[in-house]
């Protein structure tokens, strides 16, 4: 004889099932074996005993992360372009489809490029909470048995290793990435890129099937009621279909907009320490726990370093008065020592050199346009220029302009910075500097520029 | 059609779309190069293996680890006051220790590379600097941390307090409302 409590289950279910059918899809008969059969271990649903889990907190999550994560990844694809593909400098070199429209990187507004990739990497570390909560917030999904009914469950099941394991990998290996840390050992950029297309397909999916039960538990709930609710008054969601609602709720120990604070302090606190490696100036003292909130001094070269000259192993012999600067391309090579360069129209232009990582740094150039460069080896209009360095080696140690980053007005061939000569580790004797290029293409220690008719 | 889709278990659009990511995924993993999922030297260090335990790093290693910290936590709690009830503090210590701790935790979690000097090598090659402040730097701001939590709990249990002997002795009603929105955003704040 059932007892009063199977009763209740019994009538609980029922709802369920006219809720939404849970049936089993073809073929039946494996599918109920699979639900017959539950992994011993497998935590019950009833050890997930927060009252805040529901649909409502999800869809609130859900919706934060569904506007902002396409903000960072097109902002991550925008830098793909940023690193010129036409001259085959972004990195990873093949995608095939998996990109934006080709298109020239402007060098105006000088900006652009501290924008685009301090949002990439600042929004992405803003989220890390918000993220957290969104995998708390559906745990119990992870061990609902039978793990799937059909097909098209297995299919979402997957879709949704594509969504998880996309953003997890995305953020893992970025901010491990932007504190030099290269414990994954692969390639960042090449790993990075196509986890996003990972990602970004599991997202999109997830999104179209979500996304009316978004809408519909959003509106169960008016956001504002939850903010005038305390603890003291807050209640369980009702039951939902995907269980994420506790079957056995203990006593709330915080209310639901308690909790959407606590989130959003997360947030504010990961903002507060890492936002000042973009905005600079007396802010980078608050990004307290990453490398670019270091001081270097107060110096007028002391800023933020990529790179050393001891690192690039830079002789020092060679950026003495033996150096000369090669301009090829024209007729004939020019050659040009540094008091030569120094005698030349120096213009001066304020821009912020800007890194992939996120961080960025504005100061006042001074140096000789690389279009007056250009015309000295007679070529007024190239269609790109070739630097190297003196560095040896490294993917970095030499780059492609565009045309436009050549012709620009502002486009140097840095010699001073501040008012005094650039130091070994900001490029010394000569270093290009480009409004709103990815910094590492700003090469250092300049030896040669080639102008490409 | 009605038989389709109770045969697979959703709208046949769930079957186009599921089927479309898939094959994207796919032309992905064939672009990054097959060869390149797998590490022969280091298979720590597969793109594979980073994906994969990035699916299960919430939840099968987080998850756990937090959650059993939390329950602990409520626990203790619940031991203590239930073993000498009118000697407990009028105000739950709990949310006062957990935030701070998430706070604290979260700010390990993403800026652990620096606070225990993973990587110094190229941090050195990058930045011409080492990373010897971070520790100390967590240390401190955990330490804030704890301490506005601490002065906010103490603030709570004064006003509990004089709300106590305010109360009616014999209803034993004292909290309002009013220092339940108090508790959710001290606690919510820090």
């Amino acid at each position: 004889m059932p007892t009063s409590g199977d009763d209740q289950i019994e009538v609980e279910d029922r709802s369920r099932v006219a809720d939404e059918p849970h049936r089993f899809g073809f073929p039946q008969s494996v599918w109920r074996a699979v639900a017959a059969r539950r992994p011993p271990g497998l935590p019950q649903p009833r050890v997930f005993r927060s009252p805040l889990r529901g649909p409502w907190l999800t869809s609130v999550f859900g919706s934060v992360l569904l506007l902002s994560l396409p903000v960072v990844f097109l902002t991550g694809l925008l830098d793909w372009i940023a690193y010129s593909p036409a001259l085959h400098q972004s990195i990873p070199s093949h995608v095939g489809f998996l990109h934006l429209p080709y298109f020239t990187w402007p060098t105006r507004p000088a900006w652009l490029f501290q924008l685009t990739e301090g949002l990439h990497v600042g929004l992405a570390l803003i989220l890390v909470p918000v993220v957290l909560a969104k995998l708390w917030s559906v745990m119990p999904k992870l061990f609902v048995w039978p793990a799937a009914r059909s097909g098209a469950d297995l299919l979402e099941r997957l879709s949704i290793v594509f969504l998880v394991g996309g953003v997890v990998f995305e953020m893992v290996t970025g901010i491990l990435n932007i504190q030099y840390d290269y414990l994954f050992g692969f390639n960042f950029y090449t790993a990075h890129y196509f986890g996003a297309w990972v990602f970004m397909t599991g997202f999109v999916v997830h999104v179209g099937l979500k996304l009316p039960t978004m809408v519909r538990s959003l509106r169960s709930r008016p956001f504002v009621g939850e903010l005038r609710t305390s603890r003291a008054d807050t209640r369980p969601e009702p039951p939902d279909p995907d269980g994420l609602v506790s079957p056995d709720p203990s006593e709330p120990t915080i209310s639901r907009r308690g909790a959407l604070a606590l989130v959003g302090g997360g947030s504010l606190l990961v903002a507060v320490l890492t936002v000042g490696q973009s905005i600079g100036g007396v802010a980078r003292q608050t990004a307290l726990l990453i490398p670019r909130g270091r001081s270097y001094g107060n110096g007028p070269n002391d800023f933020q370093i990529n790179r050393t000259a001891v690192a690039a192993s830079i002789d020092p012999k060679a950026t003495g008065p033996a150096w000369r600067l090669t301009l090829s391309g024209g007729s004939s090579p020019v050659q040009l020592s540094r008091d030569q360069l120094l005698a030349m129209d120096q213009h001066m232009a304020e821009l912020p050199i800007a890194c992939v990582e996120g961080w960025s740094s504005t100061q006042q150039w001074s140096g000789v346009r690389l279009a007056d460069l250009a015309r000295l080896s007679s070529i007024r209009s190239p269609s790109k220029a070739h630097v190297q360095s003196l560095e040896s080696g490294g993917i970095f140690s030499e780059s492609w302009l565009q045309s436009n980053q050549v012709l620009d007005p502002d486009a140097l061939l840095a010699l001073r910075v501040n008012g005094v000569d650039l130091s070994a580790d900001h490029g010394f004797p000569a270093r290009i500097i480009i409004p709103a290029a990815p910094g590492v293409h700003c090469t250092k220690w300049v030896r040669s520029i080639e102008f490409v008719a | 059609m009605a038989r389709a889709t109770r045969a697979y278990g959703a709208h046949p659009l769930h079957l186009l779309s599921l089927v479309a990511s898939i094959a994207l995924v796919g032309y992905a993993i064939t672009l990054l190069g097959v060869g390149s999922l797998w590490n022969h030297h280091h298979w720590w260090q597969s793109i594979m293996v980073w994906f994969l335990g990035a699916v299960l790093l919430h939840d099968l290693v987080l998850f756990p680890a937090y959650s059993l910290a939390d329950r602990s936590l409520g626990a203790g709690w619940r031991a203590v006051t239930g073993r000498t009830p009118d000697r407990s503090p009028a105000v739950s210590p709990v949310n006062y220790l957990r935030i701070p701790t998430m706070a604290s935790g979260l700010l390990l979690l993403m800026f652990f590379p620096g606070i225990i000097q993973q990587g110094s090598g190229s941090y050195l090659r990058a930045t011409g600097l080492t990373q010897a402040p971070y520790l100390q730097r967590w240390l401190l701001l955990t330490g804030v941390i704890f301490g506005i939590s601490a002065l906010l709990y103490a603030v709570r249990l004064v006003v509990a307090g004089r709300r106590r002997r305010d109360v009616d002795p014999v209803t034993g009603h004292g909290e309002t409302t009013s220092t339940d929105i108090a508790s959710d955003v001290a606690s919510a704040g820090s």
